[in-house]
């Protein structure tokens, strides 16, 4: 795998820089003052209780949400600035859905095609070729003329890794890419991601799984109520929890 | 019914010249829907657009044309056009015009609710992977509603087929004026009006039966 691509024009700071990220639905504010950098191979967990905006960090950053306060830098480009090529931007950025988000009317490996061809402009052949490796590194190869609905959740996902995979993204997100899963599905996604992040790769991972986190995470951010209350090593974090939000939450979370 | 029974010679005997409105029965909804479609669907991406000046414009004129009845419109687009363009359009163009305005007010509605009924996350997938905006409604959006909208585009198209019988207005021989033509020449209204109904429901039938097993069809997708 060549996850170890050109990333230079970082200006000196991490791949992924927040500043005072504030963001607002109407009234409510569901980010605020979030700032954190993650740096060129970092595994980042996120975690926290459910509406404290954790998916909406991780979707600022390809600008799939807006934000209103505050600046994010991608590999030194400017998200929020309105002159940025969002679609360019995105396309070196893979992510990972809750709920998979396949194509449901196109075959397995049209999934996998589509962006390379549409936006890498990548031919046919050399498209299925890539498709195909990255098919055999999730083990499901023997699926490649299926549609979506014939696969079950967990192979769905380990495809949805391979079609962001496919674009030879320098960082991928995960939105809690095991929450929608049965339990038998969670461990063939959280092994995939796993060989992803021990082959190198720049990841931020939204999830409650804390066994994936202690094992792969450089780092866990513990948001609540839209701000990043900690954000440190993860030895520091499971070691001693400064806050009582993260260490209720973990107590929660680590005792079933 | 002066010369009483019900004579079927008649009916195989005008068959060429029932086929012939029928053909122009077809053309008109082909094409109607065809430009319909085509036509609705750039009015829905206006109306869910960012552009606000587009949206209303497009909005105004689905909520104009859903207020007209479609024989005004039909009198509208004859009488009217020639006046504004300065020669005669001819009745066969003017009244596919109208049909293609009418029908793409209903069809912008339909495309609407069917994008709308793809998951937001679908578009959020394309974007995540760095398609424009315009390839993440051609090959992922628009493929989904198309679909999800299939039962009731289907019949927004068999209601178009019934609807051309409105163009003897303007003195096209669509398949009902033509049978109109025979019957009244040959004094034969039972025959033909009966023929009329079941030619029209067999047709019908027809496109829902092939309705259904299109959509079996996808369900297993």
């Amino acid at each position: 795998m060549n996850e170890t691509k050109d990333t230079t024009g970082t200006d000196g700071g991490g791949m992924i820089e927040m500043n005072h990220v504030g963001k607002w639905y109407g009234e409510f504010q569901v980010l605020s003052n979030c700032s954190t950098s993650v740096n060129k191979g970092d595994v980042v967990v996120i975690c926290g209780p459910s509406g404290s905006g954790k998916s909406t960090l991780i979707k600022v950053i390809n600008g799939l949400e807006p934000f209103q306060e505050g600046t994010i830098t991608f590999n030194g480009v400017s998200v929020g600035d309105r002159t940025t090529n969002l679609s360019k931007l995105r396309s070196q950025i893979g992510m990972v859905f809750q709920n998979f988000e396949l194509f449901p009317h196109i075959s397995i490996i049209e999934n996998i095609k589509l962006a390379q061809m549409k936006v890498l402009g990548r031919e046919d052949d050399e498209a299925r070729n890539r498709s195909m490796e990255l098919l055999e590194r999730v083990g499901l190869s023997d699926q490649r003329d299926k549609f979506p609905a014939q696969l079950s959740g967990g192979q769905q996902q380990r495809v949805a890794i391979a079609r962001g995979l496919a674009m030879d993204p320098i960082a991928m997100l995960f939105d809690e890419p095991t929450s929608a899963l049965d339990p038998e599905m969670i461990n063939e996604v959280l092994d995939v991601m796993t060989e992803l992040a021990n082959d190198g790769m720049t990841m931020m991972v939204v999830s409650h799984e804390m066994g994936f986190a202690k094992r792969v995470a450089d780092r866990v951010i513990f948001m609540d109520e839209g701000y990043i209350v900690e954000d440190c090593s993860k030895d520091d974090f499971f070691g001693t929890p400064r806050g009582d939000r993260a260490q209720l939450f973990l107590s929660k979370i680590l005792t079933h | 019914m002066e010369s009483g029974g019900f004579d079927t010679h008649i009916i195989f005997h005008s068959i060429p010249f029932l086929a012939k409105g029928m053909l122009l029965t077809l053309e008109l909804t082909v094409l109607g829907i065809g430009g319909g479609l085509v036509f609705g669907t750039l009015l829905a991406l206006c109306r869910l657009g960012k552009f606000r000046a587009l949206a209303f414009a497009a909005g105004t004129y689905v909520n104009f044309f859903r207020s007209m009845p479609l024989i005004l419109v039909i009198f509208w687009f004859y009488f009217l056009i020639p006046l504004v363009v300065g020669e005669e359009v001819g009745a066969f163009q003017s009244v596919l015009t109208a049909f293609i305005m009418f029908e793409a007010a209903y069809y912008c509605e339909i495309m609407r609710a069917g994008i709308q009924s793809v998951r937001v996350g679908q578009a959020h997938a394309g974007q995540a992977l760095g398609l424009t905006y315009q390839q993440n409604m051609r090959y992922v959006v628009l493929p989904q509603a198309f679909r999800n909208m299939i039962p009731i585009l289907m019949s927004q198209a068999i209601v178009l087929f019934q609807d051309t019988a409105l163009v003897y207005v303007v003195g096209l021989s669509d398949f009902l004026y033509s049978a109109d033509i025979v019957a009244n020449s040959e004094n034969r209204l039972m025959e033909m009006y009966i023929t009329v109904a079941i030619v029209y429901f067999s047709m019908c039938s027809l496109a829902q039966f092939l309705v259904r097993n299109l959509q079996k069809k996808f369900a297993h997708e």
